[in-house]
């Protein structure tokens, strides 16, 4: 191969998993999360000089990644960053016990909120359980950031979280390949000291955890992943990961120093470089994190009194609040926002469109189904973390009796609930709940697009497996009222969520109905309203169907180019004016 | 050579991605340093979407900011309404004239603004494309969007054979013929009648 062939467009988390495959790693697992998603569906190219997995959640693919490193090998575990909250504590134990094999977890922040619950700056977590965090600033670094990943974690006995954010994980750039490297197992060793953590011992490997920050504090200002860009001195920049390249767009003439290890921080390169500039900024989207550390310090810098705590950053951001530059940009147009909705032919809408009939409300969780808050199903009430809603439905009824989720279900979907919900549901078994939970099965994880998971009968690494049966699992629980149904007998599942509603036991309604986009088979209808026969009622316009649109006349018509077939807004039609049509 | 950007705006499910990578891989091929962002997850569920491609000597943001875009790529008349402030005075809008409801216009609580493109004209360069039509003449509305990158590369400096090339890398080889037919009937549609 020539280094021109070497050299290929890589996607963030792309070029994370090329990384961790030319680092040598062994063993990767995680659950699915944007912006994180990606690298598990790339490091499975790779399935024949390693292991990879989907787990279940977060912290059982944490634990994976750990067994692997005990046993020797590098290892990878990788999620979105409220995926850490899960993951945090075999994390913060791992801190303490340190590796045998590397160990890297790839944190995936997602400032500007594109497809999360919360901001969090996963940062944050690491400075609290003390690992190192590097944080690259373009494809290339996140693949050669992620070696130098593992040999800091194997060196200074530690796991290692490498920090991405949505816009460095979902932006394509240019990557040299390089060969995987042959990295020999380490021996097993048994060494209960460092492995076993009971109190005797973890109070010995806190003071070892505080040894190691100390040299990494001073070693760190050798690293070469921490780098001086001497220029005019007028001007200094303390940045890293993304905002480093608004930077260089916004302020390409200032001296930087750019940050790949943000955890701990090389304090002796950050009070030289201080010394040597007029005025020091601190660029760091989210959570100041290096500016108030710097700051504590006695450093005059200039961070989150003119740069927002909220949202990615641009250049022009930079322009405006460093330089007092107003960009010349014309107005933007006042136009109807465009919020994600459920496809055409969605499950989901049949689900909501019944509960809305019913006036019922639902606790919520976390995946496309989310979407059934807003109007115009508007049937979710709350939403929380992954797995929630079960245990928060048992809450109100808990706080308030049964009368009161007498008009209450949780939804969640298959994927989630294999993730936490189950937990809850064994809770609300063994606490005498009587709450009727809706499985929203669509045999896929929707939202993240498309991975399998323990229910779904096939591994990442696309073996065929025994599907972990929904409803004998629920009944082994000790759920006496299972049921499953097709999402679109809409009369049937109306009644059925009525009589279920109306009884003093747990129930749980399996709504089992693939993802539209999943595993695409070609359209063989689609409907069509009858003008003759439209009342005008806009009955079908109440499930929220994008295909479904009002004419100036007041009837309905459904675009045939995005129509499923589905059937819901048929079943909606007192007038038998919409019908089948082939296509 | 300074930086050039060149968005791609739709609704999520219109193939934003696709057309994406075939641009930034003509870029590439032509030798230049490229940077692509783009949107998964969540907002792709039927939401408004943008993917930006940068091109050039040395390229450093991976996105395209307001006033600075010098081609926007529209797949649908409310999206290139509201993405128009990002281009640059001189830049040109390739819009399909399609148009698709948001859900607070199918559910009454907002307005589809009229007469989109005759007011971005007074504004920009705007050039707009039928390409659903196209795309249903031969036989697969999906591939729209190819005709709308058709259309707008008849505005760049690569030759038809070119864009095939990367086409054929581009995309899964049973679309590689529907696809190279989009394109073509994009690059010559005549423009009078577009």
């Amino acid at each position: 191969m020539n280094m021109e062939e070497k050299r290929v467009m890589m996607l963030g988390n792309e070029a994370i998993a090329r990384g961790a495959y030319e680092a040598g790693v062994k063993v990767s697992a995680a659950y699915p999360g944007t912006p994180s998603t990606e690298i598990s569906e790339n490091i499975v190219k790779y399935k024949d000089e390693l292991y990879c997995e989907w787990s279940p959640n977060e912290k059982v693919a944490m634990e994976v990644a750990i067994g692997a490193s005990f046993a020797g090998v590098r290892s990878l575990v990788s999620m979105k960053h409220v995926g850490v909250n899960v993951a945090a504590d075999p994390l913060y134990s791992m801190s303490y016990i340190g590796v045998t094999g590397g160990l890297v977890l790839v944190a995936a922040d997602d400032p500007g909120l594109y497809s999360s619950q919360n901001e969090q700056d996963s940062r944050m977590v690491a400075r609290a359980a003390q690992v190192p965090v590097i944080e690259p600033s373009d494809s290339q670094e996140a693949k050669d950031f992620i070696k130098f990943a593992y040999d800091l974690s194997e060196k200074y006995d530690t796991p290692v979280i490498l920090r991405t954010t949505t816009r460095l994980s979902h932006s394509q750039g240019l990557v040299t390949l390089e060969d995987r490297l042959n990295i020999e197992d380490k021996p097993y060793e048994r060494n209960i000291a460092k492995n076993v953590m009971m109190p005797g011992n973890a109070k010995l490997r806190h003071l070892a955890v505080e040894e190691r920050e100390k040299r990494l504090i001073e070693d760190s200002c050798d690293f070469s992943i921490n780098r001086v860009e001497m220029n005019d001195t007028s001007i200094g920049v303390i940045t890293s990961g993304i905002p480093y390249q608004y930077v260089k767009e916004a302020l390409p003439n200032a001296s930087v120093l750019k940050l790949g290890l943000v955890n701990p921080l090389p304090r002796r390169l950050i009070e030289d470089f201080a010394k040597k500039v007029d005025k020091l900024y601190i660029v760091e989207e989210l959570d100041p994190l290096i500016e108030t550390q710097v700051k504590s310090w006695g450093i005059n810098a200039v961070g989150k009194e003119i740069l927002t705590i909220q949202g990615e950053y641009s250049a022009n951001m930079l322009r405006r609040a460093v330089l007092n530059e107003e960009p010349d940009i014309k107005e933007e147009a006042k136009v109807p926002g465009r919020p994600p909705i459920l496809c055409p032919g969605c499950p989901h809408r049949s689900v909501f469109t019944v509960l809305n009939k019913l006036k019922v409300h639902a606790a919520g969780d976390i995946g496309c189904y989310t979407l059934g808050a807003v109007p115009p199903l508007g049937v979710i009430d709350t939403t929380v973390c992954m797995g929630s809603s079960i245990s928060t439905l048992h809450g109100m009824e808990k706080a308030k009796g049964r009368e009161f989720i007498k008009d209450w279900v949780a939804v969640i979907g298959d994927s989630t609930f294999m993730h936490t919900g189950v937990n809850s549901l064994m809770n609300m078994v063994y606490n005498q709940g009587t709450g009727t939970v809706l499985i929203l099965d669509n045999s896929t994880t929707g939202m993240t697009g498309h991975q399998d998971h323990a229910a779904t009968g096939k591994t990442l690494q696309g073996d065929e497996v025994p599907a972990i049966n929904i409803m004998k699992l629920c009944s082994a629980l000790g759920v006496k009222n299972v049921f499953e149904i097709n999402v679109f007998d809409v009369e049937g599942l109306e009644k059925l969520i009525k009589q279920e509603l109306a009884r003093d036991e747990v129930s749980v309604i399996i709504t089992k109905t693939p993802c539209v986009l999943l595993n695409r088979t070609p359209v063989t209808h689609v409907c069509s309203v009858d003008p003759k026969k439209c009342k005008k009622c806009g009955m079908c316009l109440k499930p929220g169907c994008p295909a479904v649109t009002k004419l100036a006349d007041g009837t309905t018509k459904i675009d045939t180019n995005m129509c499923n077939g589905c059937g819901l807004c048929k079943s909606q039609c007192k007038f038998g004016a919409i019908e089948d049509v082939a296509v | 050579m300074e930086t050039r950007n060149i968005m791609i705006v739709g609704v999520g499910g219109q193939g934003t991605l696709l057309t994406s990578r075939i641009l930034g891989g003509i870029m590439l091929s032509a030798g230049y340093d490229v940077k692509m962002s783009e949107v998964h997850g969540m907002a792709q569920r039927g939401g408004s979407v943008v993917t930006f491609v940068r091109y050039g000597d040395n390229v450093a943001e991976p996105i395209v900011e307001e006033g600075q875009a010098d081609v926007l790529i529209a797949f649908e008349q409310l999206e290139a309404l509201r993405y128009a402030h990002f281009l640059k005075k001189d830049g040109v809008i390739i819009v399909n004239t399609q148009r698709i409801d948001p859900m607070p216009v199918v559910i009454g609580a907002a307005e589809y603004p009229e007469g989109i493109i005759d007011d971005l004209k007074k504004e920009y360069r705007v050039i707009g494309v039928d390409a659903m039509s196209e795309a249903l003449k031969l036989g697969n509305p999906k591939v729209f969007n190819v005709v709308v990158l058709g259309v707008a590369a008849r505005h760049m400096d690569f030759a038809k054979d070119e864009w095939f090339d990367v086409i054929e890398k581009t995309v899964k080889p049973k679309f590689i013929d529907i696809n190279k037919k989009a394109f073509e009937a994009g690059y010559e549609l005549k423009e009078d009648a577009a």
